[in-house]
C-alpha cells in the first residue's frame, strides 16, 4: 500500500476537523441564541441536530423528495419542534429555578431521544452526499464533496444570522432582550415572542447541522448528548454568548479532536474534547477568546 | 432525629422486614426480592445525590461515574489481585472519594448550567475510560467471574442474605444522612441552598461544605458500586453510562428533591417501573422516562412527596 505523506495526512485530518468542527460551531451558536435571550442552556440542543439528520433521511430516502425540498422541509419540521418545545415546556415555567430549567430541558432531550428511537429504531442511517461521491484530491488528501457543502452552508448560516441580528427588527429586538429583558419589555418588545423565536431559530440551526453532516457521519437516535456536550464546550470556549467565538472555538475543537484521533488514539478523541471543556471551565470560564469584561456584555 | 423522621424510619423498617416474608411466599412475585436489592443499591447512591441536590442545591450529572469507579475497583482488585472483597470495597471508596475531591474542588466553584455540564463531561470521560482501557477493564465487553461476598464464612450469595446486607447498609447510611442534615453541616447546606451569598455573608464556608457533601455522595455511590459488582458478578461499561446518571437524578426529582425520603420513594418507584412493570415497553422505556420526568417537573415540582400534604388535607376533609 502506498504510504500517504505526512502533509497529506495532516491535510486530511484538518479537513475532517474543520467539517466536524463546523457542526460543533452550529450547535454552539444554537446554545448561544437561546442563552442570550433566556439565560437557559438548552440540553436538548444536540437532539435538534439528531432530529434534523433523521428527518432529512425520511424526506430524501423514504419520501424521495428532491434534495432542496427535503432540506427546507427538514428545517421547517425541526423549527416546529423547537417552537412546540418552547410553548409547552419553557413558557409555562416562568420564574423556575436554574436547577428546574436544567432538568426540564434534559427531560425534553430524553423524550426526543425516545421518540426518535420509537420512529427510527436503533440503527444508524446514511443519505447520499448532496452532489457526487467522487472525492477531490488536495495535497494528497481525499476530500469528500460533502465537506465542501458543510463548510459552504455553515458559512451561509453565519452570514444570514449576522444579517438577521444586525439588520432586521426581530434580530435587533432579540439583541435588546439579550441585553436587558426588563428594559426590552419597557420599550414594547414582546419578550415572550422573542423567547419563542430563539428556540425556533436554534432548532432550525440544529436541523441544518444534522442534515448536512448525515451524509458524512451517519445519524442515529442517541447522537444528541455528545453533540450537545461538545457544542457546549465550543460555546464556553468561545465565551458563552459570543457568536464568532463559538464559530472559531467549534472549528478549533473539531481540529483538535481530529488530530487526536489521527495521531494519538481514536477511542479517546471524545475524551480529549471533554477534557478541554473541563479545563476551560475550571481555568477560564469566561472563554479562551473572551475576557471577563467582554463575557459580561452579551453580544451575538 | 426529628420525631416525624423516626416515625417514617420505623415504618420503613417494618416494611423492609415484612417484604421478604410476603414476597418469598407468593410465587408470582418471588423475584421482587431481586428487584428490591437493586432498589437498595440505587437508594444508596440517591441518598448522597439527595443531600447534594436537595440540601446543597448542586446538581451532578456524573454520579454514574462514581458508581462505576466503586464497581470497577471492587471487580478489578478482587479478580486480578485476589484482594478480599471488603478490603477492595474500602479501597474503592478511598479512590472514589479522592477522584470526587479532585473533580469537586474546581467543579463546585461553577454554578448552575456550568456545573451540570462539567459533571456531565466528567461522567462521559470516565465512561470512555472504562471502554478504552481494555487491559484493565475488559473494554466494552467487560469482564465476569467476580466472586460474591462472604461474611464470617457465611456465603452471602443468596438473594435473602444479600437483601439483608444491602438494606442494612442503606438504613445505616440513611440514619447517618439524617444526622448530617440536622448537624451544623446540614444547616450550612440549607442556608447555601437558599442563598449562597447570604450564607457567605454570615460566615458559612459554603465551598468547603459543598465539597464535603460531593465527596460524601461519591463515597456512597462507590459502596453501591461494590455491592452491585458482587451481586451481579459481571461488569461492562454500559451499566455506568450517561443515561444512568440522568436516571439517578430523575429518581431523586420524581420522589421529591428536597426530601431525603423522596429520594427513597423515587428510587423504589422508578426501579420497579424500569425493571419490572415497564417491561412491556422494552426498549422504549426512554420515552416513558422522558415523559414521566417532564410531567413531574412541570406539574409536581415538589415530587411525589409533595402530594402527601395535599392527601392529608383531602383525608381530613372527608
Amino acid at each position: 500500500m502506498e504510504r500517504i505523506s505526512l502533509i497529506g495526512q495532516l491535510t486530511q485530518y484538518l479537513f475532517t476537523g474543520i467539517t466536524v468542527g463546523s457542526i460543533y460551531a452550529l450547535v454552539a451558536v444554537g446554545f448561544n441564541i437561546i442563552y442570550n435571550v433566556t439565560e437557559i442552556i438548552n440540553f436538548a440542543q444536540g437532539e435538534f441536530v439528531m432530529l434534523g439528520g433523521l428527518i432529512m433521511v425520511f424526506f430524501t430516502a423514504v419520501a424521495k423528495l428532491p434534495l432542496p425540498v427535503a432540506f427546507i422541509l427538514t428545517i421547517a419540521a425541526v423549527t416546529g419542534v423547537g417552537a412546540l418545545m418552547e410553548r409547552f415546556t419553557i413558557n409555562p415555567l416562568k420564574n423556575a429555578t436554574v436547577l428546574t430549567m436544567i432538568i426540564v430541558t434534559i427531560a425534553v432531550s430524553i423524550l426526543f431521544k425516545g421518540i426518535a428511537m420509537f420512529v427510527w429504531g436503533k440503527d444508524p442511517y446514511i443519505i447520499p452526499p448532496f452532489s457526487g461521491s467522487e472525492p477531490i484530491f488536495i495535497l494528497g488528501a481525499a476530500i469528500q464533496t460533502q465537506t465542501i457543502w458543510v463548510l459552504l452552508i455553515t458559512a451561509v448560516v453565519v452570514v444570514l444570522l449576522t444579517l438577521f441580528f444586525k439588520k432586521t427588527r426581530y434580530g435587533k429586538a432579540m439583541l435588546a432582550c439579550a441585553d436587558d429583558p426588563e428594559a426590552a419589555r419597557l420599550v414594547g418588545i414582546r419578550v415572550n415572542i422573542m423567547v419563542l423565536i430563539s428556540f425556533a431559530l436554534s432548532a432550525a440551526i440544529g436541523a441544518v447541522a444534522g442534515a448536512i453532516i448525515t451524509p458524512i457521519s451517519l445519524m442515529e437516535y442517541d447522537r444528541g448528548a455528545l453533540l450537545a456536550l461538545k457544542g457546549f464546550g465550543a460555546a464556553v470556549m468561545g465565551g458563552l454568548g459570543s457568536f464568532y467565538g463559538a464559530v472559531v472555538a467549534g472549528i478549533f475543537l473539531g481540529i483538535i479532536e481530529s488530530l487526536c484521533a489521527g495521531f494519538v488514539s481514536s477511542g479517546y478523541k471524545d475524551a480529549v474534547a471533554l477534557l478541554l471543556l473541563l479545563l476551560v471551565l475550571y481555568i477560564r470560564p469566561s472563554g479562551l477568546f473572551g475576557n471577563v469584561e467582554a463575557s459580561k456584555i452579551k453580544e451575538f | 432525629m426529628e420525631k416525624s423522621n423516626s416515625k417514617i424510619l420505623f415504618a420503613l423498617i417494618i416494611f423492609l422486614a415484612l417484604f421478604p416474608v410476603v414476597v418469598l411466599n407468593v410465587r408470582a412475585i418471588g423475584h421482587y426480592l431481586d428487584v428490591m436489592i437493586f432498589v437498595g443499591i440505587y437508594s444508596l447512591i440517591n441518598l448522597g445525590l439527595s443531600l447534594l441536590m436537595g440540601y446543597a442545591g448542586q446538581i451532578s450529572l456524573g454520579h454514574a461515574a462514581f458508581f462505576g469507579l466503586g464497581a470497577y475497583s471492587s471487580g478489578i482488585l478482587c479478580t486480578k489481585l485476589s484482594l478480599s472483597p471488603w478490603l477492595a470495597m474500602v479501597a474503592g471508596v478511598c479512590l472514589t472519594a479522592l477522584v470526587a475531591y479532585i473533580v469537586g474542588v474546581p467543579s463546585l466553584k461553577l454554578k448552575g448550567h456550568y456545573l451540570a455540564m462539567a459533571t456531565l463531561g466528567f461522567g462521559v470521560i470516565v465512561y470512555i475510560f472504562f471502554n478504552e482501557e481494555v487491559a484493565l477493564t475488559g473494554g466494552p465487553s467487560g469482564f465476569s467471574d467476580i466472586p460474591g461476598l462472604t461474611i464470617f464464612g457465611l456465603d452471602l450469595n443468596n438473594d435473602l442474605y444479600y437483601y439483608i446486607l444491602v438494606w442494612s447498609l442503606v438504613l445505616l447510611t440513611l440514619v447517618f444522612s439524617l444526622n448530617v442534615i440536622n448537624s451544623r453541616i446540614g444547616r450550612a447546606l440549607r442556608s447555601l441552598h437558599d442563598s449562597e451569598v447570604a450564607a457567605n455573608a454570615m460566615g458559612v464556608e459554603t465551598s468547603r461544605f459543598k465539597v464535603i457533601i460531593f465527596v460524601l455522595s461519591g463515597a456512597y455511590a462507590s459502596i453501591a458500586g461494590s455491592l452491585y459488582t458482587h451481586y451481579v458478578g459481571f461488569l461492562s461499561p454500559s451499566s455506568f453510562d450517561l443515561f444512568l446518571s440522568i436516571k439517578l437524578v430523575m429518581m431523586v426529582v420524581v420522589g421529591g428533591m428536597h426530601n431525603i425520603w423522596g429520594a427513597l420513594l423515587g428510587t423504589w418507584l422508578l426501579t420497579f417501573l424500569g425493571n419490572e412493570w415497564l417491561h412491556v415497553f422494552r426498549d422504549f422505556d426512554i420515552l416513558v422516562y422522558g415523559a414521566v420526568l417532564l410531567a413531574i417537573v412541570m406539574f409536581l415540582p415538589e415530587g411525589l412527596v409533595g402530594l402527601t400534604p395535599k392527601m392529608r388535607w383531602l383525608w381530613k376533609r372527608s
